[in-house]
């Protein structure tokens, strides 16, 4: 696969001056739209996540009519939901020297600085204003004693910024969302389609105009129309068939945009998350985490000895190799999420993994145990442990738990500017589905910040402004609508024309498989070429070869399926071009031909502090076109965990 | 543990017309380690080969907290294994030679879209009539000028930690809805923020529960046993008072 090089993008539209005055410019400088005017505006938003529940919320509030869809049966049931940890925010409540310029920096730092400063920093403006609106819609977050909220610490900063309900922090937040989403339902604001899935971006005029769906139950394709589209589709973990997303999770609404027109930023910029649950068979559909807090009283470790399948607790302590604690004596047991999950591949690699298919190592609590007492940690932990019980059938109190690292989140996405805009004016992306603010590597408790942000209070804004534009906007034209719903149609009807005899999970399972291989944890030139000859003739063979059975006017699971792993396909492709061309290890992104002597991930600051934004291009040979990062404020250094 | 044989017999039906059967199938060499869904996937696997529609059933984060899935198994919903969503009941749990039964949700207020899929659309519309405190985005004064007495946070917590599944439902005698009501008038009246409109809020999701529906309770404690969560009986003994103070 090749690529051309295009222009490169010269303006990401953040207002000029100090940092943190640009978004107060910006924000005074959008064009408001009249009450009267919003009433007769309709916006679409795709997703009922953190970002698309409190988009189509808070449009509604202001007025205007939102058209809103969700592939679940209800939108409360968004992956948003499955977040645990917490959500980062510079309150300063603790008085330890939090502020926002700090959330700022340790963001930009924590992205490895992959990502824009102007957008950091409004991330980090906006994120106490998320928890004020958080608590007033009743959020039950964690208090203290004195009544006030409680926070706590998490990776990458050393103040207590995180606020959480207990290990449920994105359940509460994405029901508080939702019941402003149904505020605004019964209000009449927000026209809801449930069981419907975004299959194409209806383009007209050089600009988003509606959207093509499937009714999930009766199989009918419609057309919405609207003045504009906003994606809040979430991220394409999924790719890799394994991983922590929702099953459902998948790529189709913004790859179909990409191939409208909308450039994808930094594509293969994954996070792998240290402490899931192994693989326990061919079966496995998905991988469950465990909190990263794990690692603060368990010990990790494999056998000395390659191969050694003895059960762990007739390994005796000298044949032990506490790899974490041995190769990086300051940190130990709690390196970055992207240094701990490497180790634990490489001495998977090296034969001495555990369980079965030895892909696994030991998260042992015995030493807590015997430091702690049982009750203390079973106060701490209990809930955890009896997780892993259910899904293993194995008592972590009584032996090390297994864990291996899984896909987590994508911090790439469709480019946007400072507006949350992508390349096709009026197609608007918020939330996971966008590459915006995390750079090369996203720090715990920031997902759900940047959801929230992006659709409680960034959005509104900047999709008001380009609204107050409308009246010059045109009709819409009818082959348009026609030509979007011919495609979708076409490929629908290849789908079920193939009548092969696999079905379309054994390839995605396929797909995933060359994915975690060679444009997983650690990539390198070689595995990439691999990857990017096996994906073309996997593709080819899916087309030849996939089995749907049914039909399209009915719910068909096996149909909606087939669909959205032929656009995974198309997806994997790119994410190797762009892991291929990316030299350097940055963040998630760890090339082995560019690492320190310790091993540790090297950028090329000289070569590749740009955003990588790819152009669709029908002949196969997308075009790179380079947004190149500036860091007046936060120093570029190089991480050390030492 | 070894493989197991199983005999599933499924209900199957085409849609909101058809009349819907159980159809029996074998399934062979279950690892004790699947879930309950994968052991679904792999029949559906071999389904979809062979020509034949999978057995249809909703799902999505499979980890217990999205509400999605969810099947009467063995009579009881979400299976016998308590506090547990049917993506988190394990294979393990049964026998080699074992004949299991799995049904759709059954509730009149949970019309069934197509073999074990049902809509509960009910859910959403019962949150619609009042389940929301009325916040506009950009409207909230600072979080810390509300202090909230932990106690009655740790309650809205426990009330709130609903997944909107339906498990209370489909095992209710009666068809009700009480509990997941409940749960919702009880997570937001137990706080300081939810006050200024508690009372119309229980009255008009009560309201609205009636008329989806829904049928009444008669403390038969069902819900609670099934539900994945464990939301107590206790929620709606607030909900009662609240709805009678309201009027």
């Amino acid at each position: 696969m090749h690529y051309t090089v295009g222009e490169p993008i010269q303006d990401a539209k953040a207002p000029e001056g100090p940092v943190e005055e640009r978004w107060d410019k910006r924000r005074f400088a959008a064009k408001l739209v009249n009450p009267a005017n919003k009433r007769k505006l309709r916006v679409i938003v795709i997703g009922t996540g953190l970002a698309g529940g409190s988009a189509a919320a808070t449009l509604g509030e202001l007025g205007y009519q939102v058209t809103s869809f969700c592939y679940q049966d209800s939108p409360r049931r968004a992956h948003s939901i499955a977040a645990q940890g917490g959500i980062n925010a510079a309150k300063n409540y603790r008085g330890d020297g939090d502020s926002i310029y700090r959330l700022f920096y340790d963001t930009v730092k924590g992205g490895d600085f992959r990502s824009r400063e102007s957008n950091v920093y409004r991330l980090a403006q906006v994120s106490v204003n998320i928890i004020d609106q958080a608590v007033a819609q009743g959020v039950p977050f964690a208090r203290e004693y004195g009544g006030l909220l409680d926070t706590r610490s998490f990776g990458g900063a050393q103040v207590s910024r995180t606020f959480y309900a207990r290990g449920q922090t994105g359940q509460q937040l994405l029901l508080g969302a939702y019941q402003a989403l149904e505020r605004q339902i019964a209000a009449g604001t927000v026209t809801m389609h449930t069981r419907h899935e975004m299959l194409d971006v209806i383009v007209s005029g050089g600009r988003a105009r509606g959207v093509v769906v499937r009714d999930m139950v009766t199989g009918e394709i419609e057309t919405h129309l609207a003045d504009a589209v906003v994606l809040a589709s979430g991220g394409y973990g999924n790719v890799f068939f394994l991983s922590t997303n929702a099953k459902g999770c998948n790529t189709t609404a913004i790859w179909r945009a990409h191939r409208r027109g909308a450039y994808f930023g930094n594509p293969c910029y994954t996070q792998i998350h240290p402490t899931c649950i192994p693989v326990s068979g061919e079966y496995q559909s998905k991988l469950t985490l465990m909190s990263e807090s794990l690692r603060n009283d368990g010990r990790v470790w494999v056998p000395k000895t390659k191969g050694d399948s003895r059960p762990a607790h007739e390994i005796p302590e000298v044949e032990r190799d506490y790899y974490l604690e041995r190769i990086y004596p300051s940190f130990g047991n709690l390196v970055p999420r992207d240094i701990a999950s490497r180790a634990a591949k490489n001495v998977c690699d090296e034969g001495r993994g555990v369980g079965p298919g030895g892909l696994g190592v030991y998260l042992d609590f015995a030493d807590a145990i015997r430091r702690l007492g049982r009750d203390a940690v079973e106060k701490k932990y209990g809930n955890l442990f009896e997780m892993y019980e259910r899904i293993t059938g194995e008592n972590p109190y009584e032996q090390p738990m297994r864990i291996y690292p899984a896909v987590h989140y994508t911090m790439g996405g469709l480019w946007v500017d400072y507006d949350l805009q992508s390349t096709v004016p009026g197609l608007f992306v918020i939330g996971e589905a966008n590459f915006s603010d995390h750079g090369a590597n996203r720090l715990g408790a920031s997902a759900l910040m940047q959801g929230l942000a992006d659709g409680y209070f960034v959005l509104p804004t900047t999709v008001g402004d380009y609204l107050a534009g409308a009246g010059d906007f045109g009709d819409i034209a009818q082959e348009d609508i026609e030509e979007a719903v011919g495609q979708v149609q076409d490929k629908i009807d290849r789908l079920l024309s193939v009548q092969g005899d696999r079905t379309a999970d054994s390839f995605h399972r396929e797909l995933g498989k060359i994915m975690w291989d060679y444009c997983g944890m650690e990539r390198s030139e070689e595995s990439l070429r691999k990857a990017l000859e096996l994906i073309p003739e996997l593709k080819k063979e899916f087309w030849a070869r996939v089995k749907v059975s049914g039909v399209n006017e009915e719910l068909n699971q096996a149909l909606e399926r087939a669909g959205r792993v032929a656009d995974f396909f198309e997806l994997a492709e790119l994410m190797c071009l762009d892991a291929l061309h990316r030299t350097e290890s940055c963040g998630g992104h760890f090339r082995a031909e560019s690492q320190t002597e310790e091993g540790e991930a090297l950028r090329d600051d000289d070569a590749f502090a740009y955003v990588a934004a790819w152009e669709w291009n029908p002949d196969g040979t997308p075009v790179l076109h380079k947004e190149t990062l500036e860091y007046e404020y936060v120093k570029m250094t190089q991480r050390s965990y030492k | 543990m070894s493989t197991m044989n199983l005999t599933l017999r499924v209900w199957r039906q085409k849609g909101p017309e058809d009349k819907g059967r159980m159809v029996t199938y074998k399934v062979v060499d279950v690892s004790p380690d699947m879930s309950f869904l994968e052991m679904l996937d792999v029949l559906n696997d071999r389904l979809i080969v062979e020509g034949d529609e999978p057995i249809a059933f909703d799902h999505d984060c499979r980890e217990g907290i999205c509400g999605m899935c969810g099947m009467v198994i063995n009579g009881v919903p979400h299976g016998e294994q308590r506090a547990t969503t049917t993506c988190q009941l394990h294979m393990r749990h049964f026998n080699d030679g074992d004949t299991i039964t799995i049904e759709p949700w059954r509730a009149a207020a949970f019309p069934v879209v197509k073999d074990l899929v049902v809509d509960r659309t009910s859910f959403d519309r019962i949150i619609q009539a009042g389940g929301f405190i009325s916040v506009p985005a950009g409207s909230a004064p600072d979080a810390h000028s509300l202090p909230v007495q932990k106690d009655a946070a740790d309650a809205a917590f426990d009330a709130a930690t609903c997944i909107g599944c339906g498990a209370c439902v489909a095992a209710c005698p009666n068809g009700s809805a009480s509990l997941f009501t409940a749960a919702k008038i009880t997570h937001l009246g137990l706080l300081p923020q939810g006050q200024p409109e508690r009372d119309s809020r229980a009255k008009a999701m009560v309201e609205q529960m009636d008329a989806e529906g829904f049928g009444g309770c008669t403390n038969t404690g069902e819900c609670t046993a099934v539900c994945p969560k464990g939301i107590p009986l206790s929620t709606i003994a607030r909900m009662n008072r609240d709805y009678l103070s309201a009027k």
